[in-house]
């Protein structure tokens, strides 16, 4: 944790409620949103208990399994999911841009608008992942031999919410973002970061009911039980309350498992399924409820300047993988092979030094956080005087002195950036020295310098001329803001083709295959007689 | 040791217990978390001392969250029995027994009262034959932890047929497509770090630093393992647990007749001993708290409670102690930042100035491209008690 975050931990413990840790919104919301709220059944990897979805508030889809060890049961459920998401997928499809072509790239398009998905923690974005993985592979009423067909939009469901899972790990990225992560984002509470991932906790602090402090409003989130023992607000999921599981859940279910060994009355079973569904949307609706509630107070933070650039990346990778389904490539592969796996983290790098600029350059505050960690620093130009680079062509290369109340960590030679307003990329600048202010007789001040003094060479952005272009060298009293990190970082040198890739890297693609040809696809999971699932 | 020593400690233990109450025993999860946390004397005499801590936390009125689901708990049992079926002959695969089809000696270790059980297991471990496999299901482990005895009872032992011993962790959290969740993986190793500890009390050097972990496969029910080093979690768990206070020594510190009973009316199971008293008695023993026993300790809550208000900054994270040296309190913290109080020599003081000039600049600043002036942190810390409770 940032010594930054630290004190802005203190401030909101002095203060009673969440301090800003941003000024500005650094993840695109879409208008309409898809909220999910998954619920799992405790030890039952991949059977889900129920979710609430939807785009609208006041009309969560309620998706419950009355007995999650049912294979059926849960079949039916991954179908409601698919019935709820797709649709939304496909309706972003067909809405395209045409984006032109550069020097790289062909002319391409791309979708105008991709759909987000937003749950409430980090835990449930895992399992929207897990979901993806356990529903991709299976086989549908299509395949004849299939020994448990699941109804057929549901493998595409699960590649979609793998697609959703996998992007999520892209930093900066907002196709699935987790609630919690969003709010901590921008705003410090007076606990820790474990205790932020409590969405009610993290709320409370954010936005206690009135005449209560964060604190005493977190708390109540965390422990206040009504009478029946229930918390009144439950976990975020996808975990329950084992005090619900154990004391109300599993006797409604085993009521429910009672009425179908029973047979007979249908108004019985229908009656016993009603009471869980009802149990399992009362420890669903105030998460669903909170999660929205989150949505408003970050809709009411601006939306940093970068964030549309972020976000186009975003609908490029949607609109990647709507060609993939529509080429009929296989499901995503168990694990990544070796290349793919380097691929992903090369990007993920690249996204990593992206977001942090960008976020540095759209909100002072974060910038503050750089500019005390040294990777920064502001001030004041004392002077300017004019040199020029040596060669056939002499060309300006003035030199700024500035004077910072920040400590920039950098050597003499290491390169600078400063964003010109109006200009398309930032002046590119080196640090020639740092030194601490001293009295004009020469002596230190006493108990450390209160400035230090910068001089930096401007090397660019100044124009093709001996004279540089209006405006592109500021003069002294102006105030300058330096970043020793690139604004537009670019990933590093391209990842050799699959012929060429070492044996220890995967390795150049068997003799026997030819070129183009996709590795075989994953096999379904088996299924044994004896597992439920 | 004495004799009279360990029974005057015993007593003392059962007096702080309650008399009358049945000590709770100490069990691996508990030792784990006792020694990732081994500066709590609180938890330390508590666990000790067998004190029910979630009772105590109901009294105090700050119960604990945490708890076993009763799905999670079949699942958990089913599986574990799916496991050691037909004679543990999966198990046995598992193992890399050369010959599965052999059956594994598996001895009766059942006996009246801990201690029974585990001079049962110590007999069964040197009785094992070599050249062919033993299994211990459940067996009972001694371990001398502080000064007194905690009894650990693995899901399994193996004894292979070169003499050496494995520990069997079955978990019901699935191996899928090869990985299993971190966290739970990290906690099944410092527990089963905990067993290895007890087997080298058996007899130094025999059972072996790797442990086998049983899970589901995928999403099916079918067990597959791995084997997970636990050296790191052995030396960690080993070093932290000869840290731990000598539980005598804490105990002699608490003032003359203090104790966490509850004193259960005549029905047994509701207590009648005050929130303030009981709150007394919890707070004559020193705890450390950090967010994270949130997760691991039933008291976390009462011992949120009291960090809060002493204004501790570990109540924030316990990392935060590092970068703020003798800053101990949130007061302390704001007033150095702010330029009230602190030395500005000192590094931590003059970061956290430097750090408050520039947020507050920030704040103040207009935001690029927007007009929306940002909410400002109101001030007025609340009273707060002095650095003395924040060590």
């Amino acid at each position: 944790m940032s010594l930054m975050n630290t004190l802005a931990r203190a401030e909101a413990v002095a203060a009673g409620r969440a301090v800003p840790a941003a000024t500005v919104r650094h993840r695109h919301l879409a208008e309409r949103p898809l909220v999910l709220v998954p619920l799992t059944t405790a030890g039952e990897a991949g059977a889900p208990l129920g979710a609430m979805v939807g785009t609208d508030r006041d009309a969560p889809v309620l998706l419950v399994v009355p007995q999650p060890l049912d294979r059926e049961l849960r079949f039916g459920f991954f179908a409601g999911l698919a019935a709820a998401v797709l649709p939304l997928m496909a309706a972003y499809e067909d809405d395209v841009e045409v984006e032109p072509a550069t020097r790289n790239r062909e002319e391409s398009e791309v979708c105008a608008d991709a759909p987000q998905i937003v749950v409430p923690n980090s835990a449930a974005l895992e399992y929207v992942r897990l979901l993806g993985r356990s529903t991709r592979f299976l086989r549908t009423v299509e395949d004849p031999d299939a020994p448990h067909p699941v109804p057929v939009p549901v493998p595409l469901l699960g590649r979609w919410l793998t697609h959703y899972g996998e992007r999520a790990r892209t930093p900066g990225s907002a196709l699935l973002v987790a609630m919690t992560e969003l709010l901590t984002r921008h705003w410090a509470t007076g606990q820790s970061s474990m205790e932020d991932q409590h969405l009610g906790a993290l709320l409370g602090w954010i936005d206690p009911p009135p005449g209560l402090d964060g604190a005493v409003a977190a708390e109540r989130a965390q422990t206040d039980r009504a009478p029946d023992g229930l918390l009144l607000s439950p976990p975020a999921g996808p975990a329950t309350d084992p005090l619900f599981d154990n004391r109300v859940l599993a006797p409604a279910m085993a009521r429910y498992d009672a009425a179908r060994t029973d047979g007979a009355d249908a108004a019985e079973v229908a009656a016993a399924e009603a009471d869980v569904r009802r149990l399992v949307g009362s420890q669903l609706r105030p998460t669903w409820d909170d999660v929205w509630h989150g949505l408003d107070l970050l809709r009411a933070l601006p939306e940093g300047a970068r964030v549309a650039d972020r976000w186009k990346r975003d609908r490029w990778s949607f609109t990647g993988h709507r060609d993939r389904l529509r080429a009929g490539e296989p499901p995503q592969p168990k694990r990544d092979g070796a290349v793919a796996a380097a691929q992903k983290l090369a990007g993920r790098e690249t996204a990593q030094a992206r977001v942090s600029a960008q976020e540095a350059l759209d909100d002072p505050l974060t910038m503050a956080v750089r500019r005390l960690a040294g990777e920064a620093f502001a001030g004041e130009v004392t002077g300017v005087e004019m040199t020029y680079s040596e060669g056939r062509r002499p060309m300006p290369r003035p030199l700024l002195t500035v004077r910072t109340p920040d400590l920039p960590q950098a050597e003499p030679g290491t390169k600078a950036y400063r964003a010109v307003p109006g200009a398309k990329s930032a002046q590119s600048a080196e640090i020639v020295s740092v030194a601490p202010e001293v009295r004009s007789d020469g002596t230190p001040y006493d108990g450390g310098p209160a400035a230090h003094l910068v001089v930096v060479r401007l090397t660019g952005g100044m124009g093709s001329g001996r004279v540089p272009k209006e405006g592109s060298v500021p003069e002294a009293g102006a105030r300058v803001d330096f970043t020793l990190f690139e604004h537009d970082p670019r990933g590093g040198p391209g990842l050799p083709e699959p012929e060429q890739t070492p044996w220890t890297h995967g390795g150049p693609p068997d003799a026997g295959v030819p070129p183009g040809t996709p590795p075989p696809a994953d096999a379904p999971d088996p299924v044994t007689a004896e597992d439920y699932l | 040791m004495s004799t009279t020593h360990h029974h005057s400690l015993r007593k003392r233990l059962a007096d702080l217990r309650g008399p009358g109450t049945a000590p709770r025993p100490l069990d691996a999860r508990a030792l784990a978390a006792l020694a990732a946390n081994p500066g709590c004397r609180r938890r330390a005499l508590m666990d000790a001392a067998g004190v029910d801590k979630g009772a105590v936390a109901e009294v105090l009125g700050a119960p604990a969250r945490f708890g076993q689901s009763r799905f999670a708990f079949s699942r958990g049992h089913a599986f574990e029995a799916r496991v050691k079926r037909d004679g543990c002959a999966e198990l046995l695969r598992l193992l890399g027994a050369a010959d599965p089809g052999v059956p594994a000696e598996v001895p009766d270790l059942a006996a009246p009262g801990p201690e029974g059980r585990a001079a049962r297991t110590r007999l069964a471990l040197a009785e094992a034959p070599a050249g062919s496999w033993t299994l211990l299901d459940h067996p009972l482990l001694a371990l001398e932890v502080a000064g007194s005895l905690a009894y650990l009872e693995p899901d399994a032992v193996a004894v292979a047929p070169d003499g050496r011993w494995t520990v069997v962790e079955i978990k019901s959290f699935p191996i899928l497509d090869g990985g299993a969740d971190a966290q739970k993986v990290g906690a099944a190793a410092r527990q089963a770090a905990v067993y290895v500890l007890a087997l080298d009390a058996v007899e130094p050097g025999r059972a072996r630093p790797d442990v086998l972990l049983v899970c589901p496969r995928d999403f099916s029910n079918l067990p597959t393992a791995e084997w997970v080093d636990v050296r790191k979690q052995l030396a960690v768990t080993g070093r932290q647990l000869t840290r731990l206070t000598r539980i005598e020594d804490i105990a002699a510190t608490l003032p003359e007749g203090t104790t966490f009973d509850l004193r259960y009316a005549a029905d047994g199971s509701t207590p009648t001993r005050s929130r303030i008293e009981l709150s007394q008695a919890v707070d004559a023993v020193p705890a450390a708290y950090a967010p994270e026993c949130l997760s691991t300790c039933e008291l976390a809550f009462h011992c949120r409670d009291r960090s809060r208000a002493d204004g501790c900054v570990e109540s924030l994270g316990r990392g935060l102690r590092g970068e703020l040296g003798t800053l101990t309190t949130v007061d302390a913290v704001l007033s150095a930042a702010h330029g009230e109080a602190g030395d500005p020599a000192d590094p931590a003081v003059a970061a956290l100035r430097r750090a408050a000039a520039l947020r507050a600049e920030a704040l103040a600043a207009p935001v690029p491209g927007a007009g929306v002036p940002a909410q400002q942190a109101g001030e007025g810390a609340g009273e707060r008690a002095g650095d003395a409770a924040c060590r």
